[in-house]
Protein backbone atom coordinates (compact mmCIF):
# COMPACT_ATOMS: atom_id res chain seq x y z
CA UNK A 1 0.00 0.00 0.00
CA UNK A 2 1.51 3.37 -1.21
CA UNK A 3 0.28 6.31 1.42
CA UNK A 4 1.78 9.99 1.69
CA UNK A 5 2.39 11.41 4.76
CA UNK A 6 2.25 14.99 5.98
CA UNK A 7 3.91 14.86 9.37
CA UNK A 8 4.33 18.11 11.84
CA UNK A 9 8.61 18.49 12.16
CA UNK A 10 10.00 21.09 14.64
CA UNK A 11 13.40 20.88 16.07
CA UNK A 12 13.00 22.80 19.43
CA UNK A 13 9.78 23.76 21.63
CA UNK A 14 11.58 27.62 20.18
CA UNK A 15 11.69 26.13 16.84
CA UNK A 16 8.59 27.44 14.65
CA UNK A 17 8.43 24.51 12.92
CA UNK A 18 6.59 23.26 9.79
CA UNK A 19 5.28 20.27 7.86
CA UNK A 20 7.43 17.97 6.14
CA UNK A 21 5.71 15.12 3.53
CA UNK A 22 7.02 11.65 3.27
CA UNK A 23 6.36 9.06 0.65
CA UNK A 24 6.36 5.24 1.47
CA UNK A 25 5.59 2.46 -1.47
CA UNK A 26 5.37 -0.39 0.98
CA UNK A 27 3.09 -0.29 4.04
CA UNK A 28 1.63 -3.56 5.00
CA UNK A 29 -2.31 -3.15 6.53
CA UNK A 30 -0.82 -5.47 9.12
CA UNK A 31 1.34 -2.95 10.75
CA UNK A 32 0.14 -0.51 13.45
CA UNK A 33 0.19 2.99 12.85
CA UNK A 34 3.90 3.62 15.11
CA UNK A 35 5.00 0.43 13.31
CA UNK A 36 4.55 2.26 10.29
CA UNK A 37 6.53 5.66 11.93
CA UNK A 38 8.97 3.05 13.02
CA UNK A 39 9.46 2.24 9.15
CA UNK A 40 9.77 5.57 8.32
CA UNK A 41 12.39 6.58 10.66
CA UNK A 42 14.50 3.31 9.36
CA UNK A 43 14.10 4.86 6.37
CA UNK A 44 15.04 8.64 7.48
CA UNK A 45 17.61 7.69 9.35
CA UNK A 46 19.28 5.06 6.11
CA UNK A 47 19.38 8.91 4.69
CA UNK A 48 22.03 10.44 7.12
CA UNK A 49 18.52 12.52 8.32
CA UNK A 50 17.36 12.73 11.55
CA UNK A 51 14.17 11.00 12.83
CA UNK A 52 10.84 11.87 13.51
CA UNK A 53 10.59 12.41 17.31
CA UNK A 54 7.32 10.88 19.08
CA UNK A 55 6.43 9.23 22.37
CA UNK A 56 5.40 5.74 23.47
CA UNK A 57 5.90 3.48 25.78
CA UNK A 58 3.29 0.44 26.61
CA UNK A 59 2.18 -0.03 22.60
CA UNK A 60 -0.98 -1.83 23.90
CA UNK A 61 -3.24 1.04 25.06
CA UNK A 62 -2.28 1.42 28.59
CA UNK A 63 0.45 4.17 29.14
CA UNK A 64 -1.46 6.81 27.81
CA UNK A 65 1.78 8.81 25.98
CA UNK A 66 1.41 7.89 22.26
CA UNK A 67 -1.43 10.11 21.08
CA UNK A 68 -0.86 11.71 17.86
CA UNK A 69 -3.90 14.10 16.34
CA UNK A 70 -3.95 11.86 12.38
CA UNK A 71 -6.20 13.55 9.67
CA UNK A 72 -8.26 16.03 11.99
CA UNK A 73 -9.01 13.21 15.00
CA UNK A 74 -7.25 12.24 18.00
CA UNK A 75 -5.86 8.16 17.41
CA UNK A 76 -6.59 8.34 13.66
CA UNK A 77 -10.49 6.74 12.13
CA UNK A 78 -10.97 3.67 14.48
CA UNK A 79 -12.89 4.41 17.22
CA UNK A 80 -12.03 3.61 21.26
CA UNK A 81 -7.92 2.62 20.24
CA UNK A 82 -5.23 4.41 21.20
CA UNK A 83 -2.48 5.48 18.47
CA UNK A 84 -0.60 2.65 19.03
CA UNK A 85 -3.83 0.70 18.97
CA UNK A 86 -4.38 2.24 15.39
CA UNK A 87 -4.16 -0.27 12.88
CA UNK A 88 -2.94 0.52 9.10
CA UNK A 89 -5.62 -1.41 7.71
CA UNK A 90 -7.89 1.92 8.75
CA UNK A 91 -6.48 3.54 5.65
CA UNK A 92 -6.22 2.18 1.87
CA UNK A 93 -3.86 2.63 -0.77
CA UNK A 94 -2.87 6.48 -2.19
CA UNK A 95 -4.39 8.40 1.28
CA UNK A 96 -2.76 10.87 2.41
CA UNK A 97 -2.27 11.13 6.15
CA UNK A 98 -1.50 14.46 8.02
CA UNK A 99 -0.15 13.90 11.36
CA UNK A 100 -0.25 16.30 13.83
CA UNK A 101 1.02 16.45 18.04
CA UNK A 102 -1.44 17.70 20.35
CA UNK A 103 -2.46 21.35 19.61
CA UNK A 104 -2.93 22.89 23.34
CA UNK A 105 -1.72 25.96 25.48
CA UNK A 106 -1.36 24.11 27.95
CA UNK A 107 0.91 21.07 26.31
CA UNK A 108 4.01 22.65 24.25
CA UNK A 109 5.25 21.07 21.99
CA UNK A 110 8.84 19.88 23.03
CA UNK A 111 10.10 18.28 19.43
CA UNK A 112 8.33 16.99 16.42
CA UNK A 113 5.06 15.23 17.27
CA UNK A 114 5.86 15.27 21.37
CA UNK A 115 4.19 17.28 23.71
CA UNK A 116 5.14 18.47 27.19
CA UNK A 117 2.12 16.55 29.22
CA UNK A 118 3.04 17.90 32.67
CA UNK A 119 -0.04 19.71 32.84
CA UNK A 120 -2.04 16.54 33.75
CA UNK A 121 0.66 15.44 36.39
CA UNK A 122 0.20 18.81 37.74
CA UNK A 123 -3.41 18.58 37.54
CA UNK A 124 -3.69 14.96 39.86
CA UNK A 125 -1.40 16.76 42.00
CA UNK A 126 -4.04 19.45 42.75
CA UNK A 127 -6.75 16.55 43.46
CA UNK A 128 -6.28 13.44 41.88
CA UNK A 129 -5.56 11.64 45.16
CA UNK A 130 -6.67 10.01 47.84
CA UNK A 131 -4.89 10.12 51.36
CA UNK A 132 -4.08 6.88 52.98
CA UNK A 133 -2.51 5.49 55.89
CA UNK A 134 0.59 3.37 55.46
CA UNK A 135 0.49 -0.14 56.64
CA UNK A 136 -0.59 -3.16 55.64
CA UNK A 137 -3.30 -3.09 52.83
CA UNK A 138 -6.78 -2.80 54.65
CA UNK A 139 -9.31 -6.36 53.98
CA UNK A 140 -11.04 -5.62 50.67
CA UNK A 141 -14.37 -6.28 51.72
CA UNK A 142 -14.65 -4.46 55.21
CA UNK A 143 -16.04 -1.63 53.27
CA UNK A 144 -18.88 -3.13 51.06
CA UNK A 145 -19.59 -0.84 47.82
CA UNK A 146 -22.70 -1.15 45.73
CA UNK A 147 -22.36 -2.55 42.44
CA UNK A 148 -23.00 0.07 40.29
CA UNK A 149 -20.84 2.54 42.32
CA UNK A 150 -18.08 0.71 41.88
CA UNK A 151 -18.97 0.13 37.95
CA UNK A 152 -19.04 3.71 37.49
CA UNK A 153 -15.74 4.56 39.57
CA UNK A 154 -14.23 1.53 37.18
CA UNK A 155 -15.44 3.23 34.16
CA UNK A 156 -14.03 6.48 35.06
CA UNK A 157 -10.80 4.92 36.32
CA UNK A 158 -10.15 3.28 32.94
CA UNK A 159 -8.42 6.38 32.06
CA UNK A 160 -5.08 6.82 30.56
CA UNK A 161 -4.41 10.84 30.76
CA UNK A 162 -3.67 10.43 27.20
CA UNK A 163 -4.31 14.00 26.52
CA UNK A 164 -7.09 12.77 23.47
CA UNK A 165 -9.70 15.06 24.82
CA UNK A 166 -8.22 17.96 25.30
CA UNK A 167 -6.78 17.04 21.55
CA UNK A 168 -10.16 17.07 20.66
CA UNK A 169 -11.75 19.47 22.42
CA UNK A 170 -12.89 22.75 19.86
CA UNK A 171 -11.25 24.78 23.59
CA UNK A 172 -8.85 22.27 24.68
CA UNK A 173 -10.39 21.78 27.75
CA UNK A 174 -9.52 18.93 30.21
CA UNK A 175 -12.81 18.76 31.56
CA UNK A 176 -13.33 15.07 30.60
CA UNK A 177 -10.19 14.08 31.66
CA UNK A 178 -10.76 15.95 35.73
CA UNK A 179 -14.41 14.94 35.41
CA UNK A 180 -12.99 10.68 35.25
CA UNK A 181 -10.90 11.55 37.93
CA UNK A 182 -13.23 13.25 40.03
CA UNK A 183 -15.45 10.75 39.13
CA UNK A 184 -13.72 7.77 40.26
CA UNK A 185 -13.49 9.14 43.95
CA UNK A 186 -16.80 10.66 43.98
CA UNK A 187 -18.58 7.52 44.01
CA UNK A 188 -16.32 5.76 46.58
CA UNK A 189 -15.99 6.09 50.15
CA UNK A 190 -12.61 6.38 49.96
CA UNK A 191 -12.73 9.51 47.80
CA UNK A 192 -15.21 11.23 50.53
CA UNK A 193 -12.53 12.95 52.88
CA UNK A 194 -10.70 15.45 50.06
CA UNK A 195 -14.09 15.31 48.04
CA UNK A 196 -15.01 18.93 48.20
CA UNK A 197 -11.48 20.23 48.41
CA UNK A 198 -10.61 17.77 45.25
CA UNK A 199 -13.30 19.42 42.60
CA UNK A 200 -12.14 22.51 43.39
CA UNK A 201 -8.81 22.90 44.01
CA UNK A 202 -8.75 20.70 39.85
CA UNK A 203 -11.20 22.85 38.21
CA UNK A 204 -9.26 25.84 39.50
CA UNK A 205 -5.82 24.24 38.59
CA UNK A 206 -7.77 23.55 35.10
CA UNK A 207 -8.04 26.97 34.66
CA UNK A 208 -4.62 28.40 35.90
CA UNK A 209 -3.10 25.83 33.56
CA UNK A 210 -4.76 27.40 30.76
CA UNK A 211 -7.14 24.93 29.53
CA UNK A 212 -10.10 25.56 28.40
CA UNK A 213 -14.03 25.14 29.37
CA UNK A 214 -16.50 22.71 28.38
CA UNK A 215 -19.24 23.48 26.16
CA UNK A 216 -20.85 20.47 25.79
CA UNK A 217 -20.05 20.00 21.90
CA UNK A 218 -19.15 16.17 22.61
CA UNK A 219 -15.58 15.69 20.95
CA UNK A 220 -13.93 14.45 23.81
CA UNK A 221 -16.33 11.35 24.79
CA UNK A 222 -16.05 10.93 20.55
CA UNK A 223 -12.55 10.26 20.54
CA UNK A 224 -11.48 8.73 24.11
CA UNK A 225 -9.57 5.70 23.11
CA UNK A 226 -11.08 4.42 26.53
CA UNK A 227 -14.80 5.91 25.44
CA UNK A 228 -15.17 7.76 28.66
CA UNK A 229 -18.46 9.39 29.07
CA UNK A 230 -19.84 12.89 29.23
CA UNK A 231 -22.00 11.76 32.37
CA UNK A 232 -18.82 12.17 34.24
CA UNK A 233 -18.72 15.78 33.29
CA UNK A 234 -21.98 16.27 34.52
CA UNK A 235 -21.04 14.59 37.64
CA UNK A 236 -17.60 17.03 37.90
CA UNK A 237 -19.70 19.98 37.47
CA UNK A 238 -22.90 18.50 40.22
CA UNK A 239 -19.90 17.78 43.16
CA UNK A 240 -18.62 21.64 42.51
CA UNK A 241 -22.02 23.05 42.76
CA UNK A 242 -22.67 20.47 45.84
CA UNK A 243 -19.25 21.63 47.55
CA UNK A 244 -20.16 25.18 47.13
CA UNK A 245 -23.00 24.74 48.61
CA UNK A 246 -23.00 23.03 51.58
CA UNK B 1 -19.15 34.72 46.22
CA UNK B 2 -15.44 35.84 44.46
CA UNK B 3 -14.24 32.54 44.67
CA UNK B 4 -17.23 31.01 43.35
CA UNK B 5 -17.50 32.77 39.98
CA UNK B 6 -13.79 32.70 39.87
CA UNK B 7 -14.00 29.74 37.90
CA UNK B 8 -15.02 28.48 34.35
CA UNK B 9 -16.81 26.05 35.99
CA UNK B 10 -18.89 28.50 38.00
CA UNK B 11 -19.18 30.72 35.60
CA UNK B 12 -20.53 28.32 33.19
CA UNK B 13 -23.47 27.53 35.40
CA UNK B 14 -24.23 30.89 35.89
CA UNK B 15 -25.15 31.54 32.37
CA UNK B 16 -26.31 28.05 31.91
CA UNK B 17 -29.04 29.11 34.74
CA UNK B 18 -29.87 32.76 33.01
CA UNK B 19 -30.26 30.92 29.67
CA UNK B 20 -32.61 28.43 31.25
CA UNK B 21 -34.05 31.78 32.51
CA UNK B 22 -34.41 33.11 29.14
CA UNK B 23 -35.91 29.94 27.87
CA UNK B 24 -38.51 30.49 30.32
CA UNK B 25 -38.84 34.29 29.24
CA UNK B 26 -39.67 33.50 25.94
CA UNK B 27 -42.38 31.25 26.30
CA UNK B 28 -43.91 34.02 28.22
CA UNK B 29 -43.04 36.65 25.30
CA UNK B 30 -44.61 34.32 22.60
CA UNK B 31 -47.18 33.99 24.27
CA UNK B 32 -48.18 38.09 24.61
CA UNK B 33 -47.03 37.91 20.87
CA UNK B 34 -49.49 35.70 19.64
CA UNK B 35 -52.15 38.20 20.43
CA UNK B 36 -50.96 40.32 17.74
CA UNK B 37 -52.29 37.90 15.12
CA UNK B 38 -55.62 38.43 16.87
CA UNK B 39 -57.62 41.56 14.54
CA UNK B 40 -58.66 43.05 17.67
CA UNK B 41 -55.44 45.38 18.84
CA UNK B 42 -56.61 45.57 22.81
CA UNK B 43 -55.28 41.99 24.01
CA UNK B 44 -52.00 42.57 22.86
CA UNK B 45 -51.65 46.18 23.87
CA UNK B 46 -53.16 45.12 27.14
CA UNK B 47 -50.59 42.55 27.88
CA UNK B 48 -48.40 45.31 27.08
CA UNK B 49 -49.60 48.40 28.90
CA UNK B 50 -50.02 45.53 31.79
CA UNK B 51 -46.43 44.59 31.43
CA UNK B 52 -45.44 48.70 31.18
CA UNK B 53 -47.57 49.55 34.57
CA UNK B 54 -47.27 46.63 36.89
CA UNK B 55 -44.42 46.98 39.32
CA UNK B 56 -43.85 43.07 40.29
CA UNK B 57 -43.20 43.09 36.07
CA UNK B 58 -40.89 46.12 36.23
CA UNK B 59 -38.87 44.26 38.50
CA UNK B 60 -38.59 41.27 36.74
CA UNK B 61 -37.46 43.70 33.74
CA UNK B 62 -34.64 44.27 35.88
CA UNK B 63 -34.46 40.45 36.71
CA UNK B 64 -34.10 39.61 33.01
CA UNK B 65 -32.02 42.33 32.03
CA UNK B 66 -29.32 40.98 34.62
CA UNK B 67 -30.17 37.63 32.96
CA UNK B 68 -28.96 39.24 29.63
CA UNK B 69 -26.49 40.83 30.68
CA UNK B 70 -24.95 38.17 32.80
CA UNK B 71 -25.62 34.76 30.05
CA UNK B 72 -23.43 37.40 27.67
CA UNK B 73 -20.80 38.79 29.68
CA UNK B 74 -20.16 35.44 30.66
CA UNK B 75 -20.40 33.95 27.55
CA UNK B 76 -17.99 35.77 25.82
CA UNK B 77 -15.47 35.59 28.55
CA UNK B 78 -15.96 32.00 28.40
CA UNK B 79 -15.54 31.83 24.76
CA UNK B 80 -12.08 33.92 24.65
CA UNK B 81 -10.78 32.28 27.34
CA UNK B 82 -11.58 28.61 25.01
CA UNK B 83 -10.02 30.57 22.07
CA UNK B 84 -6.98 31.33 24.12
CA UNK B 85 -6.50 27.51 24.97
CA UNK B 86 -4.99 26.61 21.80
CA UNK B 87 -2.88 29.19 20.38
CA UNK B 88 -1.96 26.94 17.23
CA UNK B 89 -5.14 25.49 15.68
CA UNK B 90 -4.35 22.37 13.65
CA UNK B 91 -4.25 22.45 9.98
CA UNK B 92 -6.28 19.38 9.27
CA UNK B 93 -9.89 20.31 10.03
CA UNK B 94 -11.48 18.45 13.03
CA UNK B 95 -13.95 15.64 11.61
CA UNK B 96 -14.81 14.31 15.52
CA UNK B 97 -18.92 13.40 15.66
CA UNK B 98 -20.03 16.23 17.92
CA UNK B 99 -23.39 18.22 18.50
CA UNK B 100 -23.32 20.32 15.53
CA UNK B 101 -24.83 24.03 16.36
CA UNK B 102 -22.24 23.59 19.76
CA UNK B 103 -19.48 24.87 17.58
CA UNK B 104 -21.16 28.07 16.62
CA UNK B 105 -22.98 29.08 19.61
CA UNK B 106 -20.66 32.18 20.01
CA UNK B 107 -21.62 33.43 16.65
CA UNK B 108 -24.95 32.58 17.08
CA UNK B 109 -25.35 34.67 19.98
CA UNK B 110 -24.06 37.67 18.51
CA UNK B 111 -26.49 37.48 15.70
CA UNK B 112 -29.12 37.29 18.59
CA UNK B 113 -27.71 40.01 20.26
CA UNK B 114 -27.72 42.31 17.24
CA UNK B 115 -31.54 41.43 17.45
CA UNK B 116 -31.74 42.26 20.50
CA UNK B 117 -30.60 45.56 19.76
CA UNK B 118 -32.94 46.21 16.90
CA UNK B 119 -35.91 45.23 19.54
CA UNK B 120 -34.80 47.53 22.19
CA UNK B 121 -34.43 50.68 18.93
CA UNK B 122 -38.23 49.65 18.03
CA UNK B 123 -39.68 48.93 21.39
CA UNK B 124 -38.10 49.31 24.51
CA UNK B 125 -36.66 52.65 23.53
CA UNK B 126 -40.01 54.47 22.76
CA UNK B 127 -41.34 53.23 25.66
CA UNK B 128 -38.50 55.02 27.31
CA UNK B 129 -39.35 58.15 24.84
CA UNK B 130 -35.75 58.25 23.22
CA UNK B 131 -37.52 57.15 19.94
CA UNK B 132 -40.69 58.31 17.97
CA UNK B 133 -43.70 56.21 17.97
CA UNK B 134 -46.86 55.71 20.46
CA UNK B 135 -45.85 53.68 23.47
CA UNK B 136 -49.81 53.06 24.07
CA UNK B 137 -49.87 50.83 20.66
CA UNK B 138 -47.23 48.75 20.11
CA UNK B 139 -49.77 46.24 18.11
CA UNK B 140 -50.19 48.92 15.65
CA UNK B 141 -46.28 49.60 15.32
CA UNK B 142 -45.62 45.85 15.04
CA UNK B 143 -47.96 45.35 12.20
CA UNK B 144 -46.92 48.23 10.37
CA UNK B 145 -42.93 46.73 10.81
CA UNK B 146 -43.96 43.36 9.98
CA UNK B 147 -45.81 44.72 6.50
CA UNK B 148 -42.10 45.86 5.69
CA UNK B 149 -40.44 42.98 3.84
CA UNK B 150 -36.76 43.80 4.85
CA UNK B 151 -37.67 44.07 8.68
CA UNK B 152 -39.43 40.96 8.40
CA UNK B 153 -36.98 38.77 7.07
CA UNK B 154 -34.33 39.74 8.74
CA UNK B 155 -36.69 39.06 11.95
CA UNK B 156 -37.19 35.48 10.62
CA UNK B 157 -33.66 34.51 9.70
CA UNK B 158 -32.81 35.96 13.43
CA UNK B 159 -35.30 33.40 14.37
CA UNK B 160 -33.75 30.37 12.73
CA UNK B 161 -30.48 31.25 14.18
CA UNK B 162 -32.23 31.34 17.69
CA UNK B 163 -33.55 27.68 16.96
CA UNK B 164 -30.29 26.78 16.16
CA UNK B 165 -29.00 28.08 19.47
CA UNK B 166 -31.34 26.76 21.47
CA UNK B 167 -30.90 23.41 19.81
CA UNK B 168 -27.59 22.73 21.28
CA UNK B 169 -28.73 25.42 24.59
CA UNK B 170 -31.59 23.81 25.98
CA UNK B 171 -29.41 20.25 26.54
CA UNK B 172 -26.41 21.81 27.48
CA UNK B 173 -27.92 23.38 30.27
CA UNK B 174 -28.88 20.49 31.93
CA UNK B 175 -25.72 19.18 31.40
CA UNK B 176 -23.57 21.82 32.70
CA UNK B 177 -25.84 22.48 36.06
CA UNK B 178 -25.40 18.50 36.53
CA UNK B 179 -28.15 16.99 35.22
CA UNK B 180 -27.72 14.04 33.35
CA UNK B 181 -29.05 10.96 33.96
CA UNK B 182 -29.24 7.86 31.54
CA UNK B 183 -32.79 7.75 31.81
CA UNK B 184 -33.79 11.74 31.45
CA UNK B 185 -31.29 12.97 29.42
CA UNK B 186 -32.97 11.71 26.07
CA UNK B 187 -36.12 13.18 27.30
CA UNK B 188 -34.30 16.31 27.89
CA UNK B 189 -32.46 16.58 24.14
CA UNK B 190 -36.14 15.64 23.03
CA UNK B 191 -37.77 18.65 24.24
CA UNK B 192 -35.03 20.45 23.95
CA UNK B 193 -35.17 19.75 20.22
CA UNK B 194 -39.12 20.35 20.32
CA UNK B 195 -38.65 23.51 21.98
CA UNK B 196 -35.89 24.97 19.81
CA UNK B 197 -38.05 24.18 16.73
CA UNK B 198 -41.77 24.94 18.16
CA UNK B 199 -41.13 28.13 19.97
CA UNK B 200 -38.93 30.36 17.09
CA UNK B 201 -41.38 28.96 14.61
CA UNK B 202 -43.96 30.72 17.25
CA UNK B 203 -42.12 33.75 17.03
CA UNK B 204 -41.71 33.38 13.19
CA UNK B 205 -45.30 32.63 12.40
CA UNK B 206 -46.09 35.95 13.47
CA UNK B 207 -44.83 38.31 10.83
CA UNK B 208 -45.71 35.90 7.59
CA UNK B 209 -49.28 35.69 8.77
CA UNK B 210 -49.30 39.59 9.33
CA UNK B 211 -47.34 40.28 5.95
CA UNK B 212 -49.88 38.44 3.98
CA UNK B 213 -53.08 37.71 5.47
CA UNK B 214 -53.60 41.30 7.66
C1 LIG C 1 -33.01 34.63 24.04
C2 LIG C 1 -31.76 34.56 23.98
C3 LIG C 1 -30.88 33.42 24.48
C4 LIG C 1 -31.19 32.25 25.12
C5 LIG C 1 -32.55 31.74 25.52
C6 LIG C 1 -29.94 31.55 25.34
C7 LIG C 1 -29.82 30.33 25.97
C8 LIG C 1 -28.64 29.66 26.15
C9 LIG C 1 -28.47 28.47 26.94
C10 LIG C 1 -29.55 27.76 27.73
C11 LIG C 1 -27.18 28.08 26.81
C12 LIG C 1 -26.56 26.82 27.40
C13 LIG C 1 -25.70 27.15 28.57
C14 LIG C 1 -24.85 26.02 28.99
O1 LIG C 1 -24.64 25.06 28.28
O2 LIG C 1 -24.32 26.06 30.08
C15 LIG C 1 -26.51 29.02 25.98
C16 LIG C 1 -25.18 28.98 25.65
C17 LIG C 1 -24.48 30.03 25.09
N1 LIG C 1 -25.00 31.25 24.68
FE1 LIG C 1 -26.95 31.75 24.76
N2 LIG C 1 -28.90 32.30 24.85
C18 LIG C 1 -29.43 33.46 24.34
C19 LIG C 1 -28.74 34.53 23.79
C20 LIG C 1 -27.36 34.60 23.70
C21 LIG C 1 -26.62 35.77 23.32
C22 LIG C 1 -27.21 37.11 22.97
C23 LIG C 1 -25.29 35.41 23.35
C24 LIG C 1 -24.02 36.20 23.09
C25 LIG C 1 -23.74 37.20 22.44
C26 LIG C 1 -25.21 34.04 23.72
C27 LIG C 1 -24.04 33.31 23.80
C28 LIG C 1 -23.95 32.02 24.23
C29 LIG C 1 -22.72 31.28 24.32
C30 LIG C 1 -21.33 31.77 23.94
C31 LIG C 1 -23.05 30.03 24.86
C32 LIG C 1 -22.10 28.95 25.24
C33 LIG C 1 -22.11 27.93 24.23
C34 LIG C 1 -21.74 26.62 24.75
O3 LIG C 1 -21.54 26.44 25.94
O4 LIG C 1 -21.62 25.76 23.91
N3 LIG C 1 -26.48 33.56 23.95
N4 LIG C 1 -27.42 30.00 25.58
S1 LIG D 1 2.15 3.57 23.82
FE1 LIG D 1 1.16 3.26 25.69
S2 LIG D 1 -0.87 3.80 25.22
FE2 LIG D 1 0.07 3.89 23.29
Amino acid sequence: MKITLKIWRQKTSQDKGKFVTYKLDDVSKEMTFLEMLDYLNEKIIMEGEIPIAFDSDCREGICGSCGLYINGRPNGPQKGVTTCQLSMSAFKDGDKITVEPWRSKAFPVLKDLIIDRNAFDELIQSGGYISVNTGAAPEANSIPIKKENSEIAFDAGVCIGCGSCVAACKNASAMLFISAKVSQYAVLPQGQVEAKERVQAMIKKMDELGFGNCTNTGACEAECPKEISLTNIARLNREFLAAKIS
Amino acid sequence: MRSFLGTSVAKKIVMALAGLFLIIFLLVHLTINLFLLSDDPNPFNNAANFMAANPIIKAFELVLFAGFLIHITWGVILQIQNWLARPKKYIKHHSSQTSFFSKYMIYLGVIIFIFLIIHFVNFYFVKLGWVEGDPENFYDMAHKLFKIPVYSIIYLICFLFLAFHLHHAFQSAFQTIGLNHPKYTPTIKLIGTLYSIIVPLGFAIIPVIIYFFK
